[in-house]
């Protein structure tokens, strides 16, 4: 019996800004499934069951925090499944929730996730002072930044490269009404000249902290020839995990990210994904990261992804655009971070992006990674329906 | 078996919780002595007011005053009042219909026992003396005989509305740290570095953490690591962590001890942070009373090559 | 057609009040190894990942990803991880399974109640804004659904106590509670001592697989026949707290109603809801209830549940049950439950 196909026929999201003080967290994510069920022209009669996401509940301080929400979801009455796999929990939310209709257990599901970030501070909920424990001696930044260094080292990437990915996502940005930062008087030389925080990490190329949500209404065939405007369809989605911290780990190029990719790309039959797939939005919270998942998703040979930014070929007009969307680097409710990237590419291939569009893209990846580079989540969407 | 290690773990927060358009009305209401409920499309009045029908999903806006006397409908003695709870005498938690709602509001019942507690009795909201605009203005119920008392006339507008709380939350645990984490600490207190061994793919781990995370078996053979090491990778931290007492720059390394099968984290001093680099072979600096090494310094070695730690990176 | 799956397996730890002397992936890697061994498979065999467990439980963020040290993930594994009862993982994983992408799951759950005030800790689950300041506890709101139930006449204390002695008369040798136990002064009345859950810690881990690969690893595969489960309005004071509509709205889905179960694990962590429970599930006098003891016996939270499921099925593996119903809840009063149908095949 083969999967039934899965198509996105609904997206919405709020914009993101750093506190979102006129809503509760209700609000909040209702926001964002208003728009997705608005899109997709159905109502919450029309939605069988619910997926959410976010990551750690101390983040807003409710212990699953589902349970609150699932009057203002419309899940009363319905199932409500709650996904929490660190960063990466945006995009395992919306496989969770394609595998329901692909298993043909509901015909439509609603997927959202979120963070409120402004309810607490993030750096509290990740750094509680547990007994015993070295304290976490850098920050945020400077747990990714040794990684980046080692990066360059590994590569030979010039050190310009992180700015260049600041200033085209920073400039994406301003053509995405969602996105959080919009920096109008961005210039690379700004980028370029900001403190230097975890060196080599700048300022300007690390993500802000977002309050934000996102939503998406998946559904069957039967629900995609009725959806008002064009769907993505789901070719390919996979999970991968591999642990935090081992002997052997290579946290530049993970190798669960590489298996999740292969295994996508073996669904969508994609054998070159730099020839096969004309957009990405991928998970980079440190601008760093373009070139290292370039490299780690098969867009570049080990040691090259930097020469693909260098070159412009992530850029908008490029080649393979890459985060048209404003990326995670312009807008982060972590929770909701990866589930954008899905989203944004599926916009894309819908051909509704607005002013980030680009022109003719068939197909799109969309990626999320968390924990210490540890989960990954990843899904290509396309156009036209799978081929069976 | 050594002792356990255990302490408290205090996780301890004020979340600031913006409230939208009906709980910030109703909130707002309690702080005037006004109790707001809502109007669902049915013609329901859900008390406390709720942003969305629990039962049709409908978005509800149209706020409705209700008495702020009610009826009983289920309750529950509790003898212990625990910390946080809204009386610090024996009360009854209690579901009321207030008059004119549809639906029950959580609170407590000031009574003098058990047995003058029923569903069914009349009660009467005791407002606190100060009001912020929080569920907790309503100081608790009070066992009432007169009749429904009449709304206000409210219109549910109010000057200067609440539109957030803040809402403190204090947990205490007590946190231990396991057999392999324990016995790790405990050397550590001798300013030695143990690690164990898997019993299968053979490499060390530093901290130990119970299980080697890639064959998920115990480890349990125990190996002393370093002291010495080599650092494979860096940052240099410009920004002042909070609740750290370090001077900026500073440099943040993953230190590979010599045995050790992958790095651990530290800081580097004892080198101007510029002249930190890959390859650097360290040691690390006790001071008096830390349990971890307070840093760790160059020990005047050749660096190590590059091929030596590229694994361990 | 649908796709054939089992639990083929199952393990849990023996519950204990604190397991202060184990970190979580320490209680955990047991029962993982347990089900391993006794279906001959090794990580790398497994199709899916799946587990349950609460950041909240353990007083730190992604708790979930240390307890992944003990599942060997390497190479890297299809995994998700769900924050809520390992039931849930378990439903998770099913729909894997279903869409061919696996033949096998590993599922797995655990949670520590030691170390925090758990009374104190699940009142974080309350609504922010109206209840979680007032700290209502778990026992509190259990009350006031058992004095409900006490007013609509469905029970009495001594039919409390009933349940309690009939649950803790098991002989099920992972309960932490077993044997007569006093049923105690009132924590908050009409509850006692006895009406409420242990407290404690524990683990436990299932295997799924599908259609022959479940006949291969297991001599008398517990076939799930149905499973759904359904969630109801967070607000107390809009529920009728002496009925769960939820509960048997998802048994309806799972097909409970189709015939009779002889045997039904239900997760009721105290007696009253065990009340309610019957009675959404139609279950009469012939259907045996809880032989392990139930949560009344052990109760690991975020575990709980899935142990339930997991008796359900070792009762059918051993062929002491036929045809099983097990059930999960999550939230205040029974807000969010799981309804599963087993069967064996006919001996």
């Amino acid at each position: 019996m083969s999967k039934e196909p899965v198509a996105v026929v609904g997206i919405g999201q709020t914009k993101h800004v750093a506190a979102r003080r006129d809503v509760s967290i209700a609000g909040l994510v209702r926001e964002a499934a208003r728009r997705a069920l608005d899109d997709a022209e159905l109502t919450w009669a029309d939605i069988d069951a619910v997926v959410i996401g976010k990551a750690p509940d101390f983040f807003e301080g409710v212990m699953m925090p589902e349970l609150y929400l699932a009057d203002a979801l419309g899940a009363v009455g319905k199932p409500l499944l709650r996904v929490h796999t660190a960063g990466s929990v945006g995009g395992s939310t919306a496989l969770v929730a394609a595998g329901l209709i692909a298993a043909r257990v509901h015909g439509t599901v609603l997927t959202c996730a979120f963070e409120k970030q402004s309810e607490s501070n993030a750096m509290w909920g990740l750094s509680l002072p547990i007994p015993f424990q070295q304290p976490l001696l850098a920050g945020a930044g400077g747990f990714f930044a040794p990684h980046v260094r080692a990066y360059m080292r590994r590569s030979g990437a010039p050190d310009t490269i992180g700015s260049l990915v600041a200033y085209k996502d920073r400039r994406n940005a301003l053509k995405n009404p969602f996105a959080h930062l919009h920096e109008h008087d961005i210039t690379l030389e700004k980028v370029q000249s900001s403190p230097m925080l975890w060196d080599p990490i700048r300022y300007s190329e690390t993500c802000p902290s977002s309050d934000g949500a996102c939503a998406m209404v998946l559904t069957d065939r039967a629900g995609a020839a009725r959806a008002p405007r064009p769907p993505a369809w789901m070719h390919g989605g996979a999970m991968r995990s591999e642990p935090t911290l081992f002997a052997g780990k290579d946290a530049v190029s993970p190798r669960a990210g590489k298996d999740c990719a292969a295994d996508v790309y073996r669904q969508a039959r994609i054998t070159d994904p730099r020839r096969e797939i004309d957009a990405v939005e991928m998970y980079v919270p440190f601008s760093w990261y373009e070139p290292m998942w370039l490299e780690n998703l098969g867009f570049a040979d080990e040691g090259e992804g930097w020469k693909l930014t260098e070159a412009g070929v992530t850029e908008l007009d490029g080649d393979l655009p890459v985060n048209m969307s404003g990326g995670v680097l312009s807008s982060n409710p972590i929770g909701a971070s990866g589930m954008i990237r899905f989203a944004e590419a599926a916009l894309q291939v819908r051909g509704q992006a607005g002013e980030h569009q680009v022109e003719g893209v068939r197909r799109a990846l969309g990626h999320a990674y968390g924990g210490g580079s540890q989960f990954f989540a990843m899904w290509l969407v396309g156009a036209e329906p799978p081929s069976t | 078996m050594p002792e356990v290690l255990r302490a408290p773990l205090v996780v301890e927060f004020p979340f600031t919780r913006s409230l939208g358009p009906v709980q910030s009305a109703f909130l707002t209401g309690l702080r005037e002595r006004v109790v707001l409920g809502v109007r669902t499309t049915d013609g329901r009045v859900l008390v406390p007011p709720v942003e969305y029908d629990p039962v049709t999903a409908d978005e509800l806006r149209d706020l409705v005053e209700v008495a702020p006397t009610g009826t009983v409908t289920t309750w529950a003695w509790n003898p212990h009042p625990r910390p946080g709870q809204p009386l610090a005498t024996p009360f009854a938690w209690v579901l009321v219909r207030l008059d004119g709602a549809d639906t029950s509001l959580l609170h407590v019942l000031d009574a003098p026992g058990p047995d003058s507690v029923r569903t069914g009795m009349r009660v009467r909201v005791r407002w606190a003396a100060t009001r912020t605009g929080a569920i907790t203005d309503i100081a608790c119920f009070d066992p009432y005989g007169g009749a429904p008392a009449q709304p206000s006339g409210s219109t549910g507008e109010f000057a200067d509305p609440v539109t957030g709380i803040v809402t403190p939350a204090r947990l205490d645990y007590t946190y231990t740290p396991g057999r392999a984490q324990s016995a790790y600490l405990d050397a550590l207190a001798e300013h030695r570095t143990v690690g164990e061994r898997c019993p299968q793919c053979r490499k060390v781990y530093v901290p130990p953490r119970g299980a080697c995370p890639t064959c998920g078996v115990a480890t349990t053979e125990q190996v002393e690591v370093g002291p010495r090491g080599t650092v494979t990778t860096f940052c240099i931290v410009n920004i002042k962590a909070r609740n750290l007492d370090i001077e900026v720059p500073y440099v943040y390394a993953h230190i590979a001890l010599d045995g050790a099968g992958l790095a651990l984290h530290g800081r580097i001093a004892g080198i101007p942070y510029d002249q930190v680099r890959m390859g650097l072979r360290v040691e690390p600096v006790w001071t008096e009373g830390a349990r971890h090494p307070d840093h760790y310094r160059p020990t005047g070695e050749p660096d190590a090559d590059y091929d030596t730690y590229r694994e361990l990176l | 057609m649908t796709r054939e799956i089992a639990v083929v397996a199952f393990a849990q730890t023996d519950h204990r009040r604190s397991t202060d002397d184990l970190s979580e992936v320490e209680m955990l890697m047991p029962v993982l190894h347990e089900v391993l061994d006794r279906t001959g498979l090794r990580t790398a065999d497994i199709g899916f990942t799946c587990s349950g467990s609460s950041d909240y439980l353990a007083g730190r963020a992604f708790s979930f990803t240390l307890a992944l040290d003990g599942v060997g993930a390497w190479p890297p594994i299809s995994e998700s991880h769900v924050e809520m009862d390992g039931a849930w993982a378990l439903y998770e994983a099913w729909t894997k399974l279903l869409t061919g992408d696996a033949d096998t799951a590993l599922v797995y759950a655990y949670g520590k109640s030691s170390p925090g005030s758990l009374r104190d800790v699940l009142t974080r689950q309350l609504d922010p804004y109206y209840v979680a300041p007032l700290w209502p506890d778990s026992v509190a709101l259990a009350a006031l659904q058992a004095q409900a139930l006490i007013d609509a006449h469905e029970t009495d204390e001594p039919a409390l106590a009933a349940v309690a002695a009939r649950s803790r008369a098991t002989d099920n040798p992972h309960a932490q509670l077993r044997g007569p136990v006093p049923h105690g002064d009132y924590v908050v009345r009409p509850l006692r001592t006895g009406d409420c859950p242990p407290i404690g810690d524990g683990a436990a881990a299932v295997i799924l697989a599908a259609g022959d690969r479940a006949r291969e690893l297991c001599e008398r595969p517990a076939w799930i026949r149905g499973i759904d489960h359904r969630i109801e309005p967070h607000s107390l004071g809009v529920r009728d707290l002496t009925d769960s509509p939820s509960t048997r709205l998802a048994a309806e889905k799972a097909g409970a109603f189709e015939r009779p179960v002889d045997t039904a694990e239900l997760h009721a962590p105290f007696t009253a809801q065990e009340i309610v429970l019957r009675k959404a599930l139609r279950l009469d006098d012939t259907v045996r209830v809880n032989p392990s003891g139930g949560a009344l016996a052990a109760n690991p939270v975020m575990a709980a549940g899935l142990i339930r499921l997991g008796e359900a099925a070792a009762a059918i593996h051993r062929g002491e049950a036929d045809r099983a119903l097990a059930h999960a809840t999550s939230g205040p009063c029974l807000q969010q439950n799981l309804v599963a149908v087993l069967e064996g095949d006919p001996r």
